[in-house]
């Protein structure tokens, strides 16, 4: 029994800490805010470039291999790192790029390699997920989100002439789309899932850049026309596998937020004095707070369960990366609330940092199937679970 | 990262699985088939497997060995737990006993009080049981008011009454905190005491509870007399004894949640069996977020143990495991309650006797309320309440709040 971090994993962490500390992610996501929407990159081109630093950092290559550039570290060191980028909201576009680079570092096995493995672990090619969530216990079909309301459109389909593949189909609010040199997910050959990595600049790709809400967070909008397509001999499950990988991950982030949060909200309550006391003194206040530490200790247990069980347990992967996802979703919404009214109407003004972490936890939740879907999901595993006992 | 065995711990887990493989059909049978009726039977049969676990050391794992425990740390206790739990077979009788009041009088007792009292306790022989809370004294523990009079031989006379006491219609002994002085601030004028149970002036009274049944005690102290030799602790350092025994509590609840079988699988299982609600969505969403939040208690255990494991102490933040599992559980009988109807409420279903039990495990070993006062004190750092008994000696308090002392 072991869950402490390793002197690497430690290292991994105060060194995010450190390379993100030089940049002013708050106020860039305030002042991006501001700015007209407009070009590809919509108005996170106001925002620092951070890919520079990550690539710097390594952050690029960590799923893959070191054969193939990277460092061949799993999906907790990713965590760790997203942690920090949530810490400080920042916008760096890993949450695209860390799960597209799972599926294609496992489909490098028998027949050959997948394009721009090498580039893309040094990050000097960046690449995007598009996310698939496979299917569970009440629906058989991979599904994609919606760019409206609840119905939800089936995965891309991939069809193959002249030896050439193809893959067809829309997906909405896609994590980092806007500007990546390689799209990579699931589409359906005559029914069954396969790997597809398509070249961004390829024909046939069309890519809406949308921002909703919070500056920071890159999307896209998808629209493939018989866009060329490279078919990866990526296993089923490794393809799942980077839906739950990408919920590990959002979750991570989101905890990240939780953290600062709190530390901040912790600081107000004990300088901020009403009726001759500080205010983290009153119960309402001191209670509220520990909620949101009750949530984030959860969502951290979580994320050692997520960490542990995509290699250790790969079959609970699922049960364990939905349940972070859940806990997250919830943690970061209650924070980010807790932070407002703990610091009463001051918290709810532009130049404060609260909106920034509220508006985060609103897309946040919404993004990758949403807190719900994944909600459900620990549902649907458990009572499987229960079937198979 | 991994939730393996070190090889230590791997060799200390197969000596228990086959010692219990081995001796399992020696355990006594307390549900199903064949199960133990007669209250007097069921309490000889789970003495005497008790001692049995003892001897095995699979109890008191982390007892010196000079006191018959294995001289191993608390991981090796747990792995025992988790060994037990494997073979379906009852744990010790006197969980409180050997889980805390034994550590306690280990920690501040003399050596004549370990000699006599811990093999006793130890082997089932002679369970206890902690007479701390009172009626007015619970949150507030420091505001017992069971008074301990000295008399002129050396000998003390106890007068007063303890509530929430489990297992005390058939304990040997009760470790009981009482004040020795009134006139000093409260947490100055305490002292811990070993009281025999059958001693002369001791009433013991059977508290029902929600559920039709009895599962703790009132008793009463009425001038009754024990010797200079029962303090546990030295006089007037009854609180610092106490925070030990607390201490040790929140180790017992910290890794012993999944214990209570409030867990993800068991609300899961429920669910499962009803061919309609397996489906809705309402009841699906309320599974994931319940069964979500009994999943991290599980990983904060682990994380508990990692701690342990290194020589570091749990703190006050367990508590908070403890406010998941028991609002989690909540959450739970009422969806099941939704889901399976009225019948949920029948007096002998399991359902039934969980919502009845949880609103008052809500307020045991520490309300909700004090808990999160601690962890956002001792955690957060966030400042006190203003508190108005402070050093002010304890009649004085008591006659503030208008009762004599």
């Amino acid at each position: 029994m072991n869950l402490a971090l390793s002197d690497e994993q430690v290292f991994l962490r105060e060194a995010a800490r450190g390379a993100l500390s030089r940049f002013k992610t708050l106020e860039a996501a305030r002042e991006a805010l501001d700015t007209p929407q407009g070009g590809t990159g919509g108005n996170a081109s106001a925002l620092p470039d951070l890919w520079p630093t990550a690539r710097e950092a390594g952050w690029p290559g960590l799923l893959i291999s070191e054969e193939h550039g990277g460092a061949g570290l799993d999906a907790f060191d990713a965590m760790l790192v997203l942690s920090e980028c949530g810490r400080v909201i920042a916008s760096i576009q890993l949450l695209g790029h860390l799960p597209a680079t799972a599926i294609l570092n496992d489909g490098v096995g028998g027949n050959g390699s997948a394009p721009m493995l090498e580039e893309l672990a040094t990050g000097e090619k960046r690449a995007a997920y598009l996310p698939a969530c496979p299917p569970d216990d009440l629906a058989d079909d991979w599904s994609v989100d919606p760019a409206h309301g609840l119905a939800r459109p089936s995965a891309p389909r991939v069809s193959e002439a002249d030896g050439q593949a193809r893959v067809s189909g829309e997906l909405a609010f896609v994590p980092d789309a806007p500007g990546a040199d390689l799209l990579v997910g699931v589409a359906l050959l005559d029914g069954r899932p396969v790997g597809v990595a398509i070249e961004g600049s390829a024909a046939g790709v069309s890519i809406e850049a949308v921002t909703r809400y919070d500056s920071t967070r890159s999307l896209g909008h998808v629209s493939l026309k018989e866009a060329p397509a490279t078919i990866l001999d990526t296993p089923v499950e490794a393809l799942a596998g980077a839906w739950h990988l990408a919920q590990s991950l959002i979750a991570a982030e989101s905890l990240g937020s939780v953290e600062t949060a709190l530390d901040v909200s912790v600081a107000y309550a004990k300088e901020r004095f009403t009726f001759g006391r500080a205010i983290g003194s009153y119960q309402a206040v001191k209670h509220s707070l520990t909620e949101v530490l009750r949530q984030l200790e959860n969502g951290r247990s979580l994320l050692y369960y997520a960490g542990w069980a995509r290699t250790g347990g790969p079959d609970e992967f699922p049960l364990a990366a939905s349940a972070a996802r859940s806990v997250a979703g919830r943690a970061l919404d209650t924070a980010a609330r807790t932070m407002i009214s703990v610091h009463g109407g001051i918290g709810a003004t532009w130049e404060h940092d609260a909106p920034l972490y509220f508006r985060r936890a609103q897309l946040s939740r919404r993004l990758l199937g949403g807190t719900g879907r994944a909600t459900d999901r620990v549902a649907g595993e458990l009572i499987a679970q229960a079937d198979a006992a | 990262m991994d939730l393996d065995d070190t090889p230590e711990q791997a060799a200390f887990r197969a000596q228990a699985r086959g010692w219990l493989e081995e001796h399992s059909s020696e355990a006594p049978v307390l549900t199903g088939p064949g199960a133990l009726q007669d209250e007097a039977e069921i309490l000889a049969a789970r003495r005497a497997w008790q001692g049995k676990l003892a001897e095995a050391g699979l109890a008191g794992v982390t007892w010196p060995k000079e006191y018959g425990g294995q001289g191993l740390g608390p991981i090796e206790q747990v792995l025992s737990n988790q060994e037990i739990g494997r073979a379906k077979v009852p744990g010790i009788l006197d969980a409180i006993g050997v889980g805390m009041l034994g550590p306690t009088i280990i920690a501040h007792g003399s050596e004549e009080q370990k000699t006599r009292y811990l093999g006793a306790m130890l082997h089932g022989d002679e369970v206890w049981c902690q007479l701390f809370s009172e009626p007015a004294a619970g949150s507030d523990l420091a505001a017992v008011q069971t008074r301990a009079r000295l008399q002129d031989d050396g000998s003390w006379r106890l007068t007063g009454q303890k509530v929430w006491t489990t297992n005390a219609q058939f304990a040997s002994y009760g470790l009981l905190l009482a004040r020795t002085d009134a006139d000093v601030p409260k947490h100055k004028g305490l002292t811990m005491f070993v009281v025999p149970m059958d001693a002369e002036g001791v009433t013991i009274r059977g508290l029902r509870q929600i559920s039709g049944e009895a599962e703790f005690n009132e008793v009463f102290f009425d001038d009754v007399s024990v010797g200079a030799d029962a303090v546990v602790g030295g006089v007037g350092n009854g609180w610092g004894t106490a925070l030990t025994t607390l201490m040790f509590e929140r180790v017992t609840i910290g890794l012993g949640g999944e214990g209570l079988g409030y867990n993800s699988t068991r609300f899961a299982g429920a669910i499962a069996a009803d061919p309609d609600a397996r489906r809705n969505p309402e009841v699906r969403h309320q599974l994931g977020e319940i069964a979500s939040e009994l999943l991290a208690v599980r990983f904060t255990g682990y994380r508990t143990l990692t701690a342990l494991q290194k020589g570091q102490i749990p703190g006050p933040e367990a508590g908070l495991a403890k406010v998941t599992i028991v609002s989690g559980a909540i959450k739970a009988g009422d969806l099941i309650a939704d889901v399976v109807g009225p019948d949920a409420l029948l007096e002998d279903s399991e359902w039934a006797y969980m919502i009845s039990f949880l609103p008052g495990l809500k307020s045991a070993g520490g309300t909700e309320e004090i808990l999160r006062n601690t962890i956002g004190e001792r955690v957060l750092g966030l400042p006190p309440e203003p508190r108005l008994d402070k050093g002010i000696p304890f009649s004085e308090l008591r006659s503030k709040e208008g009762a004599p002392a």
